[in-house]
């Protein structure tokens, strides 16, 4: 007997598990299963670390948060969309608020806010320094509460059954006994999150395989802006642990080999004690990784065993100031870096940390393909346009989960009963994945192959790109994917087999990162964190416009663009430091939602 | 150069052989390799069929917890160094049906923790136009240590009642609960005493105390159980003199 669901939720993190509970709050009678290759409290929401993003000071407004989003992204968002995420943003962090997250206060009570790159005002909600932990924790744990969930923990989707142009439900491996099984719906909801692991250095977890972009991708539905990689200028160099952009807003600097600040060089402003908002330390992300290469050109980095780094100074902030604000910093640097920030200046580099990119979809979640959905890293609806700001990623995981859950409860609810036939493709899958995954006696280990796409990657679409780099990148992952024929498995056990995971993951990822370099090549400018230094300019006569890759049934992919939404805020000059603008609100429906004095 | 170090591993293929037996292999470390760093190294160089899970690898997913050298401990925050010069012993948590390999059947937990109702229970919860729930910083330390839990199981797999009796609802579901009860915005308390205060709740542990200390997170999960032991014996006895819910 095939189970069957309204909806199917494919990832359980913080997207995944707004969704769910969405869908549960719009109409308790629909069914909702929460497949996950991992148990929901281990989704890689859990690694965020600084705050989510969503205006309630009194000196803030709804205008300021949508203008700081649009820049940032070098005006690659769509306005409709960061419109109305800004507007939702902080009802769904009070949300969570009453649900239980554990949020830092002031003295009376309230919740606290602090500033972060690129804001021009203080609105990033934390907990600490563990913010997407907790949320993630307060999700999964009042999740529970919804006797409609069903969760398929430690399951792994290889594939989304589609009949007739309409998208019912998934194909999925039990790791724990190795069966495949489909799982019908009416819906389903991609919240897998980014692909960090497509790179060699990253903050992300090993889960971070893009499986939701390739499933999209492979069913049909077209990625968009995926040459747009985050790099996060604070990375631990040995690990890629990542040191919160938190660290800068309470008032760390970054310092070069002769101790100077040296984003004063970059027009990022000069130099102050103490942080001010979208200048120095506090500039957009993209522009602070950049400075970085620039600096490491110029001979002004520290050479480590563990590559070039600069320094985090967070000494100045005393060790009280560290434990109450960042203490997991100083957790992560003690244990990982073998140092004490409240002493030691931390080295850090440049490390990739998110994908702008993802399944193209819209203010609804909705995808091109009928009944297929996606929120959170995964999807691209597009908000962070070519840049994300930080603490705009935790926020868009709850906006778009809840709109994608709901939308989908809606079109499940009036939607067609699933055709029993889908349930054939269950057995092509099966044949597949034991033809490709058993049957296999070829010579090339997985993580060979995985290191050589990762290298890749780095050496064709790192911070700075050009035409050269990546067509060799293109290159070497078509070959890369003719090996991947040839890989051997040696684990033939059908308990927990992991090795067969990975092997599907490689799979997903090099799909993936094909899409990531064709869109690279074919985007002829300089755009946010896109750099390419054959164009080295911003080109808004061609390319103010979002590329959307589809695959060809022979595995290439084409490429079309489609113009990006500008609403109120004609495309204007990045600017940071002191010449940055000052932004008014024009009106009166932007009030924040909480009122009253703040400390 | 890096130096070697000899890991013994214990393998259990339940298709192949009725109990665990151990493997071993020799890896590189230097001062900065975890445990788990280890485990990669094998399962990516040496032997594609070892089977354990990891993921975030800077110790907050909980995922990667193991016994090494007999005790619990995350293996990503574990480091080779500290076993020099081996061999290291990594083995699957103690306390738990083991799946395969390094990987334990935690679902006993995971049905336990729905039982103490890990989220806010109110009578009438405010609207939102409301905004926030007041919580001044001193209300939010009164829980905020128990809320730092991981779901690593390491304490339940340090935990000896737990051992003897898996009924024992354990360490780290008692210290959810009481990061709800203690929670000022919560009044749930009542609904998760009668869980408590069951014979295989709070009054299974004994104080050994084992919990806390393999705790990587310090929650503290005994000191939560011993709280909450004496919560419950006052109003036990308060229910001698007035029936709850009066």
């Amino acid at each position: 007997m095939t189970p069957s669901y309204d909806v199917v939720l494919v990832g359980g993190g913080g997207a995944g598990l707004r969704a769910a509970i969405a869908i549960a709050e719009t109409n308790p009678r629909l069914t909702i299963a929460l497949v996950s290759k991992v148990y929901p409290m281990r989704s890689h929401t859990v690694s965020a670390e600084g705050g989510a993003a969503g205006v309630i000071a009194p000196d803030d407004s709804i205008e300021e948060h949508i203008y700081d989003t649009i820049s940032g992204g070098d005006w690659l968002c769509d306005q409709d969309a960061v419109e109305a995420f800004v507007r939702e943003a902080p009802q769904e962090l009070l949300r969570l608020e009453h649900w239980g997250c554990p949020w830092s206060r002031e003295p009376d009570g309230r919740v606290a806010v602090r500033p972060f790159g690129g804001m021009k005002k203080m609105r990033t909600w934390f907990a600490a320094d563990k913010t997407g932990f907790h949320m993630l924790h307060t999700l999964f744990q009042t999740s529970l509460k919804y006797g409609s969930v069903t969760r398929y923990d430690e399951w792994f989707v290889t594939r989304l059954l589609v009949d007739d142009g309409r998208v019912q439900g998934v194909v999925a491996i039990d790791l724990k006994s190795g069966r495949v099984e489909a799982i019908t719906a009416k819906a389903v909801i991609l919240c897998t999150g980014g692909c960090g692991k497509v790179f060699p250095f990253t903050t992300n977890a090993a889960i971070k395989t893009g499986d939701g972009m390739a499933l999209a991708y492979r069913a049909g539905a077209p990625l968009k802006d995926m040459e747009f990689v985050q790099y996060h200028p604070t990375g631990l160099p040995l690990t890629g642990i990542l040191i919160t952009e938190a660290a800068r807003a309470e008032g760390g600097y970054l310092l070069n080999k002769d101790g100077y600040r040296y984003l004063q060089d970059y027009n990022l402003g000069t130099p102050q004690p103490h942080p001010v908002f979208r200048s120095m330390e506090l500039g957009p992300r993209d522009r602070l990784s950049q400075a970085f290469v620039k600096e490491l050109e110029k001979g002004r980095t520290i050479e480590t065993p563990y590559g070039h780094v600069v320094h985090l100074d967070l000494r100045h902030l005393g060790e009280k100031e560290i434990n109450a604000k960042i203490p997991f910093v100083r957790e992560l640097c003690t244990k990982y870096q073998n140092l004490d920030p409240v002493r030691d200046l931390i080295p850090v580099r440049p490390v990739i940390h998110y994908m702008m990119g993802g399944v193209h979809t819209d203010m609804e979640g909705a995808t091109p393909l009928p009944g297929l959905y996606a929120a959170g890293e995964v999807a691209c609806v597009s908000i962070n346009g070519a840049n994300r700001l930080g603490s705009n990623s935790l926020a868009e995981c709850l906006v778009f989960g809840a709109r994608a859950g709901r939308a989908a409860a809606e079109y499940a609810s009036r939607a067609p009963a699933v055709n029993p036939r889908v349930i054939a493709q269950k057995t092509d899958e099966h044949r597949r994945l034991e033809q490709e995954l058993f049957s296999r006696k070829g010579r090339e280990r997985i993580a060979t192959l995985r290191d050589e796409m990762q290298k890749t990657m780095e050496e064709s679409a790192g911070i700075y790109r050009e035409a050269s780099s990546i067509r060799t990148g293109i290159e070497q992952l078509q070959r890369l994917q003719e090996r991947y024929a040839d890989i051997v498995i040696e684990d033939h056990s059908r308990t927990f087999n992991t090795e067969r995971v990975a092997a599907l993951e490689l799979s997903f990822m090099l799909d993936i990162a094909q899409a990531m370099l064709a869109s690279a090549l074919a985007r002829e400018e300089s755009r946010g964190a896109h750099q390419r230094t054959d164009c080295p300019t911003r080109d808004d006569q061609r390319f103010l416009a979002h590329a959307l890759v589809s695959r060809n049934a022979d595995g290439s992919c084409r490429l079309e663009y489609r113009p990006v939404t500008i609403t109120r805020w004609p495309p204007a000059e990045r600017v940071y430091g002191e010449g940055a603008p000052h932004v008014r609100s024009h009106h009166a429906a932007d009030r924040p939602v909480s009122s009253g004095a703040r400390v | 150069m890096s130096d070697h170090i000899t890991l013994q591993i214990a393998r259990y293929r339940p298709e192949q052989e009725s109990e665990p037996t151990f493997n071993e292999y020799e890896v590189p470390y230097t001062k900065e390799s975890a445990v788990l760093d280890g485990l990669n190294y094998v399962k990516d160089r040496l032997d594609g069929t070892l089977v354990y899970r990891w993921s975030c690898r800077m110790g907050i997913c909980g995922s990667c917890g193991m016994s090494v050298n007999g005790e619990p401990k995350l293996t990503c925050a574990t480091f080779l160094a500290d076993y020099a010069p081996g061999p290291v012993r990594v083995e699957p948590l103690r306390n738990f049906p083991i799946i395969r390999d390094l990987i334990v059947d935690i679902g006993d937990f995971m049905r336990k923790l729905v039982r103490v109702k890990p989220w806010i229970v109110r009578e009438v919860d405010k609207p939102l136009s409301e905004g926030e729930y007041r919580q001044t910083p001193e209300q939010l330390d009164e829980y905020k240590q128990f809320s730092m839990c991981i779901n690593c199981m390491l304490c339940y797999s340090a935990c000896p009642i737990y051992g003897l009796d898996p009924k024992f609802i354990g360490p780290a579901a008692i210290a959810l609960a009481q990061r709800y009860n203690l929670d000022n915005r919560d009044e749930g308390a009542g609904d998760r005493m009668e869980v408590l205060s069951e014979y295989d709740g709070i009054w299974g542990c004994t104080f050994v105390g084992e919990c806390t200390k393999v705790c990587p997170k310090h929650v503290d999960p005994a000191g939560a159980i011993q709280r909450y032991k004496l919560t419950a014996a006052l109003e036990s006895m308060k229910s001698f003199f007035a029936p709850r819910g009066a």
